[in-house]
């Protein structure tokens, strides 16, 4: 079998994507003073020391049950705020539907760093400072508008005769909508949850700035790192490698709908 | 497909707003307040009306970053754009290979931002990285490569990490527009003998036009919006010449407590953001009724 340029072009911008990924999976593998003393391609003492020290610190490890503990309540809260939204945006016209379903693109487009400082007043007036809840919240902003958008792409899918025979046959709005009507659009509600899920993820400016310690994300906890004296290359590396698991985890099962989700389900 | 009427869904769409709008309306019109008046501290502010504006409008660092954004966003498009397109031409059209590759694809996306600058740093810093050592062992550059050391290779890095991170995004789109045009009109290329160039700018492209222009418009709004990568890898130096618009903002509101000039300038970047927003609107829009139609 002859193989193709094309082929060839494409392994090697995998292989680039790959090796940066790679030069941190090796550095969390190696011992900080083996870093700095020797230059390695591959670790020669394989040691997991940097991945030990992760899981038996308390402020790195609860900087991962934080973010995920955020990260779950933001999507279950986007999911149950958006879905109703969006069968209204799918299926009915209503005054101002197309205004609203323009504000709500623009928050998903708005810096973050516009909000940064009425955030911190707005979440210490109603003392939510350093708590889930406010970092899950002020992550509402991007994903409930993000989440409405993707849904609305997969109902309208949906022919609306299935509604329509649906109360025809007597069922009640609530009933239909979650006997019927989301069992039909769950690879869509699967889709939407991965992407809410990862864009609070991978968020930085809010989750840092809302939290002090007691919520303190992964993410923040390694900038702080950075910016400290004599730093462990080999720790930081492994608690980057560590936030990449969850992500990569879930790839496969959404690997389909990536262009969907992220065009907000118009592709 | 018709839709009903009925004013009735906007007990459907009020508790989505009510939460966006807590996030969304109460933080802006602080921001509005703060850009208005000067404050000196709790109770204590004076009524000041356009000062702020006029101030930020004639800053010259507010420029600089502005102008710097634009330089990135518009080297990002011109880079990522056309290698996306060749990586969704290159990409396999069936088999397992597919799946292979748009995980691999995937896989930079789901990376927190600000992890993606750890890793870049780690990969070129000029002792411990891969691309630092290796470059500098080359002995071909006057300065050894360190992005700290030379705003030029701070860009240099900066932009290959935005091209790293991005450019899969761009791919997936792409592919996905491709996969959507029939296998008729390739059949018909093939009869009519066309070359793979005709094919491409004859057929494929025109059917890419929808996506692409999403693509456009999502890679040039969200790295408008770029702060944790940068923020991570260089912390918007040296000097300032790798501080863009959000970096500059969150300087200006918390490591100087200017409220007033910074609530402002929020204000101005806003309203950049919003018309980008329009233009993508309409785009999404028309994506999906091409599609329909």
């Amino acid at each position: 079998m002859k193989i193709q340029k094309r082929t060839i072009a494409l392994c090697i911008y995998f292989g680039l994507l790959i090796l940066p990924i790679y030069w941190m999976l090796n550095m969390s593998l190696r011992t900080n003073a083996d870093i700095l003393a020797n230059f390695a391609l591959y670790p020669a003492d394989l040691t997991f020391v940097n991945y030990i020290n992760i899981f038996t610190d308390p402020s790195w490890y609860m900087a991962y049950i934080n973010a995920l503990i955020y990260v779950f309540m933001n999507t279950a809260m986007s999911l149950a705020f958006a879905l109703p939204a969006a069968y209204a945006f799918s299926r009915y016209k209503f005054l101002g539907d197309g205004q609203m379903f323009f504000w709500l693109l623009t928050n998903r487009m708005a810096p973050p760093a516009v909000f940064l400082l009425p955030y911190l007043q707005l979440y210490s007036t109603i003392k939510l400072m350093d708590t889930h809840i406010a970092v899950a919240l002020a992550h509402c902003l991007f994903n409930v508008p993000l989440a409405i958008w993707i849904l609305e792409g997969f109902m309208s899918g949906v022919p609306k005769e299935i509604d329509e025979t649906a109360f025809i046959d007597g069922y009640s709005f609530p009933r239909f909508f979650v006997t019927i009507f989301i069992p039909l659009i769950r690879a869509g509600v699967g889709v939407t949850a991965f992407f809410c899920f990862m864009f609070s993820w991978v968020e930085l400016l809010f989750a840092r700035t809302l939290t002090i310690t007691e919520a303190k994300p992964i993410t923040a906890t390694m900038t702080r790192t950075i910016s400290a004296t004599g730093l462990d290359w080999g720790l930081l590396a492994a608690a980057g490698v560590l936030t990449i698991v969850p992500g990569a985890l879930v790839i496969w099962f959404v690997r389909n709908y990536m262009a969907k989700g992220f065009a907000l389900g118009r592709v | 497909m018709d839709k009903w009427e009925s004013n009735k869904a906007w007990f459907l769409v009020m508790p989505a707003f009510i939460i966006v709008a807590f996030s969304a309306f109460i933080p802006l019109m602080t921001v509005v307040n703060y850009s208005i008046q000067d404050i000196f501290g709790p109770g204590q502010s004076v009524f000041v009306g356009t000062e702020w504006f006029k101030e930020m409008l004639g800053n010259y660092r507010l420029h600089d970053a502005l102008w710097r954004q634009f330089l990135f966003s518009g080297l990002v498009l011109l880079i990522e754009i056309p290698l996306g397109i060749l990586i969704a031409l290159a990409m396999p059209k069936r088999g397992w290979g597919v799946s292979a590759c748009l995980v691999i694809l995937a896989l930079p996306l789901v990376i927190p931002w600000n992890v993606i600058g750890t890793i870049w740093i780690i990969f070129t810093r000029p002792d411990i990285g891969l691309f630092g050592v290796g470059i500098n062992s080359l002995d071909l550059l006057d300065v050894p490569f360190d992005h700290t050391a030379k705003p030029l290779y701070a860009w240099i890095t900066l932009l290959a990490m935005e091209v790293w991170h991005w450019t899969p995004l761009v791919a997936l789109l792409a592919y996905a527009g491709l996969r959507a045009i029939p296998e008729a009109y390739f059949q018909a290329a093939r009869i009519d003998g066309a070359s793979s160039w005709a094919t491409f700018y004859y057929i494929q492209l025109p059917k890419m036009r929808g996506v692409l222009t999403i693509a456009v418009l999502l890679r040039w709004m969200d790295s408008f919006l770029i702060y944790a990568e940068p923020f991570a890898l260089t912390g918007g130096g040296p000097g300032n010449t790798t501080t863009f618009l959000s970096i500059y903002l969150v300087k200006l509101a918390t490591m100087q407590f200017d409220l007033g000039p910074a609530a402002a300038f929020s204000l101005i970047y806003f309203v950049i953001v919003l018309l980008f927003s329009f233009a993508f609107y309409q785009a999404l829009l028309n994506v999906g009724r091409g599609e329909k139609a």
